[in-house]
């Protein structure tokens, strides 16, 4: 046999130009990647295969989950403006006066589950205190004392009346896969006491069976 | 190549400290592996983190319309849903008295051969049996006390699968109904 001389060049490539694409990608994800807020209701929600995506804006969430008194739920907005003037006019309905530092506080809370009378409080904890199990009983929503009916309302006033939004609020149900449905449908029947009849369920990823 | 020219520029001026023509190339291959693999990571979570969710319609609670003409619907395009405990189900298809062929009430679950089989082959069959494709299956699902959320969610879900054209969420009972829900929450 004849030998073949290989020639001993190491093939090494030029890596800089990929090097720079990498990382002008990367910082560009990095940047546009929101941080994962920390929530104070954590929920299991259950797998679907219906892949709609929940808006960004314009989103009101009522989450039902499982904290250690039971069943509890909790109130989300999702804009700013909204949380600031949701919260005023629930002031003056609950006799309640927040100054405009409170409002300001107020409006970067995501989300909370605490009766009003307790908002005060809640305001004046530090960020990383709110999260904290046990904190945050839940809102009422018995048929003496429901704050939550009036949250829907009151958040629906804001957006269309006061702030004169073009965009209807949209609700979404999050709740956890174990709860049982009557607690669900207590929620239901509170939106649509207040004709919302249409509402997102919020649900995790699941893969699409095949179907023929 | 990525070589760093350290030292020698040519015209070096009066003290001649030759410094050595050893060019320092950096292997890059690590740092570009490290980096694909963080954009690999970014790019998911990015847009996996975002929830997912479930447009649900309700009719109105006190739908004026209904009222005054009641809606009569053809027994066999309905498929009645009962939704138990433990992930059970309960189907029939028709009336309760007077199921349709094959259609007399069933205890099944939520998997793929379960609840899914029997609607597959109804949403199908239902146009032909009607003669027009626009009256197609009508699917009544009846939560009761001791089901989850998670089968409201599979239920539906199975909903969208299947391509049931109309569905909706009905909380009323009859008794024969309630002895059927009380058979699978035992």
């Amino acid at each position: 046999m004849a030998k073949i001389k290989m020639s001993k060049k190491a093939a090494s490539i030029d890596m800089t130009a990929m090097c720079d694409v990498a990382f002008l990608l990367l910082t560009f994800f990095i940047l546009t990647a929101t941080a994962k807020q920390p929530e104070p209701l954590p929920v299991q929600t259950p797998a679907s295969t219906v892949l709609t995506k929940l808006p960004e804006t314009g989103l009101v969430t009522l989450t039902v989950g499982q904290n250690k008194e039971g069943q509890s739920v909790f109130f989300g907005m999702k804009d700013r403006d909204v949380r600031a003037k949701t919260l005023e006019l629930m002031g003056e309905k609950y006799g309640v006066k927040f100054t405009p530092a409170e409002i300001e506080q107020f409006s970067l809370i995501e989300e909370f589950g605490v009766p009003v009378s307790g908002l005060k409080q809640l305001i004046a904890m530090p960020g990383a205190k709110r999260n904290t199990a046990g904190v945050q009983p839940g809102i009422p929503m018995d048929s003496l004392n429901n704050e939550l009916k009036d949250w829907v309302m009151y958040v629906r006033k804001a957006n269309n009346v006061d702030l004169a939004k073009d965009k209807e609020l949209d609700f979404a149900i999050k709740g956890d896969a174990k709860q049982q449905y009557p607690q669900i449908r207590k929620i239901m029947d509170l939106l649509q006491d207040q004709e919302i009849n249409n509402f997102a369920l919020v649900t995790g990823l699941r893969a699409k069976p095949k179907t023929e | 190549m990525a070589e760093l020219n350290t030292g020698d520029d040519g015209g070096g001026k009066g003290g001649k400290v030759r410094s050595k023509k050893q060019n320092s190339k950096v292997d890059l291959t690590a740092m570009v592996d490290l980096a694909f693999l963080l954009i690999t990571f970014f790019m998911l979570t990015t847009s996996l983190s975002k929830p997912q969710s479930m447009p649900l319609g309700l009719p109105a609670k006190d739908d004026t319309l209904t009222k005054i003409k009641p809606l009569k619907t053809d027994q066999r395009r309905t498929v009645t849903i009962i939704l138990g405990a433990k992930d059970q189900v309960k189907w029939y298809h028709g009336l309760l008295d007077a199921p349709e062929v094959g259609g007399a009430p069933t205890t099944t679950d939520y998997t793929k051969d379960g609840i899914r089989k029997e609607l597959l082959k109804r949403v199908k069959s239902i146009p032909e049996v009607m003669g027009d494709k626009d009256k197609g299956m009508i699917v009544i699902i009846k939560p009761t006390k001791k089901s989850t959320y998670k089968n409201l969610v599979d239920i539906l879900d199975e909903m969208a699968i299947c391509k049931v054209p109309t569905y909706a969420i009905v909380n009323e009972f009859s008794p024969e109904e309630n002895k059927l829900a009380e058979e699978i929450n035992k």
